[in-house]
């Protein structure tokens, strides 16, 4: 029995054998080969078997992201057939000798960096495609298997790192854990899975070695740790903890289309963060009132050019009918150099979290950002719709998104265009200058939204993606809930309302101090709705007040830890 | 007898990604050797049936090409790959 430890990023508890994913790349050695047909023979058949799996792969992307997201997979199946490729590689194996591996590999390189060196950010991506499609088969080739994400039984899916393509191709009904050696809480798998309830472990770093195809395993994904082999009764107790969890949630869940109402008869909005039409739907399913976070940055990455206004304004629509009437808060474009969109120009950043990322990114594009907050408006037409632009860190940043609106107010008038008029615009607050100024943003802003995991990573300078420090960007540090106390202060100071849309929000432990500080609207994950109602429901505004208060003087986030354990 | 023609590319991605998978595919089935350079950037012509060879002569919106088709159905399938071109690869302009 082993633990090892990484970063949860989203919570519950499995149990099952390890499924290795490898996506490691192929590293092709020289050697000749002595006799050329066999080599050729080979490469055929493996570039027969490339094309059934990547008939499977397209399928099963059509059916999980759409036509439009699986077209790149056709490129790659055009690629496997492409006639000036092959004869390269032919006539590398019968004048040169090379074995079929080193001829594809120096064939598709060839390519590869032919389209990489054009100086076109279109033709580079479709670099890395060639390289895609070479690994693929070389990988057949060296006879590694089938780099397959169909699983046979329900397994612990473990990976070095997984793309958006990795990731969308598993059945989520047959993963019963995802655990990568890289990436972070912001990671597009820690952002999937939390948004299918699948647990999830992210930074478990050189550990990974440890982790063979087929050893059982515990994975506690709120913990972050995994437990290798575990003893009977080792598993006994984790099996006890998930039956209490799920006996726990399945009780809120009852509740959870009741509202969250406290003791003395306050109303706090419970609300849902969610990143596409359908975490919409779910949210609903969940309970959640209305939707205080919508991302969109997933309608501007991985696509070759930026989506027009039409286009957004649509997906927009969309969201906004599963909520009717109810409030639909929808944050402007969120990207920076972690996360580039290959259409806008980006350079490559020393530190992306400290970079032009959020508002700083869609004022350095006002093309962008115009065509997306036309988009917006034209889509709010009818609906609860509340415009948030993110990273925002002073009044001037805040100026120039109202001028920004304006604009886009007026494009629309000119045109004749139908909009919504009476669209509330706020702002995210995450940057901790943002908060310590919030007395001087509030009165021109219709809102604020607490973003707890940047507040957090920034006033304490620990990156959360980073396994040795993400422990300490805590949301319950009384540094961060000191800002959070401020901030909603200056907010009602000036009569607006504040919402707080970070994983804060989600966790029942944290309900009882942010509703006594004063919190007005909770964003969350949808799945955490319905514990998060019911621990709402157990306190008066006046006890959360003075545990707010008592937590507000704590010195240490273990002191707010423990004593926050006494109303758990 | 070969048969050629010149068009511009008015796709606004040029001739990249779909746009360059769709030219593939229409010329692919033909039996003529059918090539395309890239005019304005001056390349040497390429192999149209190739999706690498497209691609790597870096067609761009409004560049001017050179399809030509040589071969026994040279002249239906200079007329199906223009039609693809002038109709923007089914996409609104």
């Amino acid at each position: 029995m082993k633990k090892i430890t990484g970063i949860g990023v989203s919570a519950g508890i499995a149990y099952g054998p390890i499924y290795r994913y490898e996506n490691q790349l192929v590293v092709v050695e020289h050697k000749t080969a002595a006799d050329p047909q066999a080599e050729l023979a080979r490469l055929e058949a493996s570039l027969a078997t490339a094309k059934i799996e990547l008939e499977a792969v397209l399928e099963s992307a059509m059916q999980r992201v759409g036509a439009k997201e699986a077209e790149i997979f056709s490129a790659h199946a055009l690629i496997l057939e492409d006639p000036e490729l092959l004869d390269r590689v032919a006539a590398a194996i019968q004048e040169k000798h090379l074995s079929a591996e080193e001829a594809w590999f120096e064939g598709t390189e060839h390519y590869a960096n032919l389209l990489a060196g054009m100086g076109d950010e279109y033709l580079s991506a479709r670099s890395a495609d060639v390289r895609d499609v070479a690994q693929r088969v070389l990988r057949i080739l060296t006879g590694r298997g089938q780099k397959s994400t169909d699983l046979e039984h329900p397994a612990l899916v473990v990976a070095e790192d997984l793309t958006p393509s990795d990731t969308v191709t598993f059945d989520p009904a047959k993963v019963l854990a995802f655990c990568t050696a890289k990436g972070g809480p912001t990671s597009h798998v820690a952002i999937l899975s939390k948004a299918l309830g699948i647990p999830a472990i992210t930074g478990i770093g050189s550990w990974i070695a440890e982790l063979q195809d087929g050893l059982f395993a515990i994975v506690d994904g709120s913990a972050g740790v995994m437990v290798l082999s575990p003893d009977e009764k080792t598993r006994a107790e984790y099996q006890s903890l998930s039956a209490s969890f799920q006996e726990k949630f399945n009780l809120a869940l009852a509740s959870a289309h009741q509202p969250a109402i406290t003791l003395d008869g306050r109303r706090v909005e419970v609300v849902a963060n969610v990143a596409a039409v359908s975490g919409a739907s779910r949210a609903l399913e969940f309970g959640a009132e209305g939707i205080g976070l919508l991302r969109t940055e997933f309608l501007f990455l991985d696509r070759e050019t930026e989506p027009t206004e039409d286009e957004q304004a649509e997906d927009y629509r969309a969201v906004l009918e599963v909520f009717g009437k109810n409030p639909v808060v929808i944050r402007t474009l969120d990207i920076g150099g972690d996360k580039p969109a290959r259409y806008l120009k980006m350079a490559a950043e020393l530190n992306p979290f400290l970079g032009v990322r959020g508002t700083r990114l869609a004022l350095a594009h006002p093309k962008v950002f115009q065509n997306q907050l036309r988009a917006l408006l034209r889509a709010g037409l009818g609906h609860n719709l509340k415009i948030m632009c993110p990273m925002v860190g002073s009044l001037l940043e805040v100026r120039a998104i109202h001028a920004h609106v304006n604009q886009a107010r007026l494009a629309l008038e000119e045109s004749g265009v139908e909009y919504a008029h009476d669209v509330e615009i706020g702002i995210m607050v995450e940057v901790p200058s943002a908060a310590v100024m919030a007395d001087v943003l509030a009165p021109e802003v219709d809102f604020f939204s607490i973003g707890t995991n940047d507040l957090s990573q920034y006033t304490l300078a620990a990156d959360r993606t980073n396994p040795d420090v993400s422990p300490l960007a805590d949301a319950l540090d009384p540094a961060v809930l000191r800002l959070i106390s401020m901030v909603t202060r200056a907010a009602h100071a000036h009569g607006k309302w504040v919402g707080l849309c970070g994983e804060l929000a989600g966790d029942p432990l944290a309900a009882p101090v942010l509703l006594g500080i004063g919190i007005d609207e909770f964003s969350m994950n949808p799945r955490a709705v319905p514990l998060v109602k019911q621990a709402l429901r157990r306190f008066s505004t006046d006890q959360a007040r003075q545990i707010a208060e008592k937590v507000l003087q704590l010195p240490t986030v273990a002191d707010v830890r423990q004593y926050l354990e006494n109303f758990a | 007898m070969a048969v050629s023609k010149e068009m511009t590319v008015l796709n606004k991605v040029g001739l990249h990604a779909r746009p360059a998978a769709m030219f593939v595919k229409k010329a692919a089935p033909f039996k003529s050797k059918i090539s395309i350079a890239n005019l304005s950037k001056e390349t040497q012509p390429a192999n149209a049936k190739s999706l690498l060879s497209v691609l790597s002569i870096g067609v761009q919106k409004d560049d001017r090409i050179m399809v030509t088709c040589e071969g026994e159905d040279e002249t239906q399938a200079l007329d199906a790959l223009a039609e693809l071109v002038s109709s923007n690869f089914g996409e609104a302009l």
